[in-house]
């Protein structure tokens, strides 16, 4: 997609540098993520079993909000500061540009989430097949997450009320893994073979890679023409 | 033919095609409606099942029909504009939206009004309601896009990307819902083989689907021209038709 291999690593290298130089916003999905799950041992009392036979479900709608939030960012400040103008003139490369800022926000928010999930289904002693197949089906699902984000990222780039926007726009698309990801959970925990929801989980990731780049970088054109 | 196609994809062309198509076009699906109420709440016998209740088929049915017929439509329009960069189709597919989203509606609260004497619950997380409801989300997010970018064309083309995923979606979210769970029938009418359907119910019912169709372009169209005449409020054929003359 892109024109030279240098190109898009230096997008990469710009991208990851760019998050890193904002760590401290870096931590507010995991924040918000540890919090969501928090709210349920409130609401739904202290009931261990209630608790955990709730737990995977609580952990990917946490997930999935935590994540939605954090899309908005990945066009703004670019928008801001103008540099967005700059990468829809890069001669050629605009999805694949799209899909390189796709991969630093997976690495900058679902991955850390993800890792947040492990360490909390360890404390709330999920089996060891559970937690698997809940890390297995997060790794597989969440890029989905990111690519389909960055369309609706660039949709929303400079609209006014963009972040619940966005959330609106988004969320409905969202469905499909949440049913796949949750499914396999639900089929570990009772130890029934998930490998058919992972199949589906890896399809959806795949197909998302191969056309969501295309419709956030006309997404884009649509938003900045 | 093409010349036809091409005078008509024209702002002005249409709208001039647009008034004169909407009113008979309303008159003839009136007459269909009191045809199709007529064969189906009078004429047609009771279910052996489930009595007088399935006559609510007769707009529950083709309201479904419509409320994904009318996302084709828009999510076709916003392709054509994004391939070709048809004014038209910006118009088309906006008129086409909040249509969309009522014929959804309308589904979605006849099926649950039927729900409740038949499965004894308003609602049940079953994959056709699931993914109908989330049919309306697509479409009340493709509106609140369109009421937050303030420029027309901007928003229209915004609006023709996110209607394409939306039909990438579809069949995912359709089927992905349908292996989850499922209570809702399955087609009677568009299945292989005769439609498992007594003739005297069918009838009335394939009067109302088109009754319904002729309804969504009356009043596509009214919306369209209404649009046309926003988007292009600056032109000299818009002008000449309010009586104001030229710009100048």
């Amino acid at each position: 997609m892109l024109s030279t291999p240098p190109a898009s690593l230096a997008i990469l290298r710009r991208e990851m540098l760019r998050l890193y130089r904002r760590r401290g916003q870096l931590m507010q999905p995991p924040l918000f993520f540890i919090l969501v799950a928090v709210m349920f041992p409130f609401a739904v009392g202290g009931d261990e079993n209630q608790l955990r036979a709730l737990a995977p479900a609580v952990v990917w709608v946490a997930l999935l909000l935590a994540t939605t939030l954090s899309l908005e960012d990945i066009f703004r400040g670019d928008h801001e500061d103008g540099s967005l103008e700059q990468l829809v003139l890069l001669a050629g490369s605009l999805p694949g540009a799209c899909a390189l800022k796709a991969l630093a926000h997976w690495l900058s928010t679902p991955v850390p989430l993800i890792a947040m999930a492990a360490l909390m289904s360890a404390v709330h002693g999920l089996q060891n097949e559970t937690r698997t197949a809940l890390l297995v089906s997060l790794l597989l699902g969440t890029p989905v997450f990111s690519l389909v984000g960055t369309i609706g990222s660039a949709l929303t780039v400079g609209v006014r009320g963009g972040a619940l926007l966005l959330a609106l726009l988004i969320l409905p698309l969202y469905i499909p893994v949440l049913i796949f990801g949750a499914g396999a959970v639900r089929n570990a925990t009772l130890s029934m073979a998930s490998g058919s929801e992972y199949f589906f989980l890896a399809g959806l990731s795949v197909l998302a890679a191969t056309l969501a780049p295309f419709a956030a970088a006309a997404g884009l054109r649509a938003r900045l023409v | 033919m093409f010349k036809t196609l091409h005078k008509y994809a024209s702002p002005m062309h249409f709208h001039a095609l647009a008034r004169r198509w909407s009113t008979p076009l309303l008159w003839l699906s009136a007459v269909l409606f009191a045809a199709g109420l007529a064969g189906g709440l009078v004429m047609a016998p009771a279910d052996y099942q489930q009595g007088e209740s399935f006559r609510i088929i007769y707009v529950h049915v083709p309201s479904a029909w419509l409320s994904m017929f009318a996302y084709m439509v828009m999510a076709g329009a916003g392709a054509v504009s994004l391939i070709w960069r048809v004014k038209l189709m910006d118009a088309l597919a906006r008129a086409a939206a909040p249509l969309g989203a009522s014929f959804t509606a309308l589904a979605l609260a006849t099926g649950s009004l039927w729900g409740k004497p038949m499965w004894g619950t308003w609602w049940v997380w079953d994959a056709r309601l699931t993914s109908e409801l989330l049919l309306l989300f697509l479409y009340l997010g493709y509106m609140a896009l369109q009421s937050a970018i303030d420029d027309r064309r901007a928003a229209a083309r915004a609006g023709a990307v996110l209607a394409v995923v939306g039909v990438v979606n579809i069949p995912i979210i359709h089927y992905s819902v349908e292996w989850w769970s499922t209570l809702h029938q399955p087609a009677t009418i568009t299945r292989l083989g005769a439609p498992a359907m007594a003739t005297s119910m069918l009838i009335p019912l394939l009067l109302m689907a088109l009754a319904f169709q002729l309804l969504f372009f009356a009043l596509l169209f009214i919306r369209a021209r209404s649009e046309l005449l926003e988007f292009e409020q600056r032109s000299l054929w818009v002008r000449e038709l309010l009586g104001q003359g030229s710009p100048r």
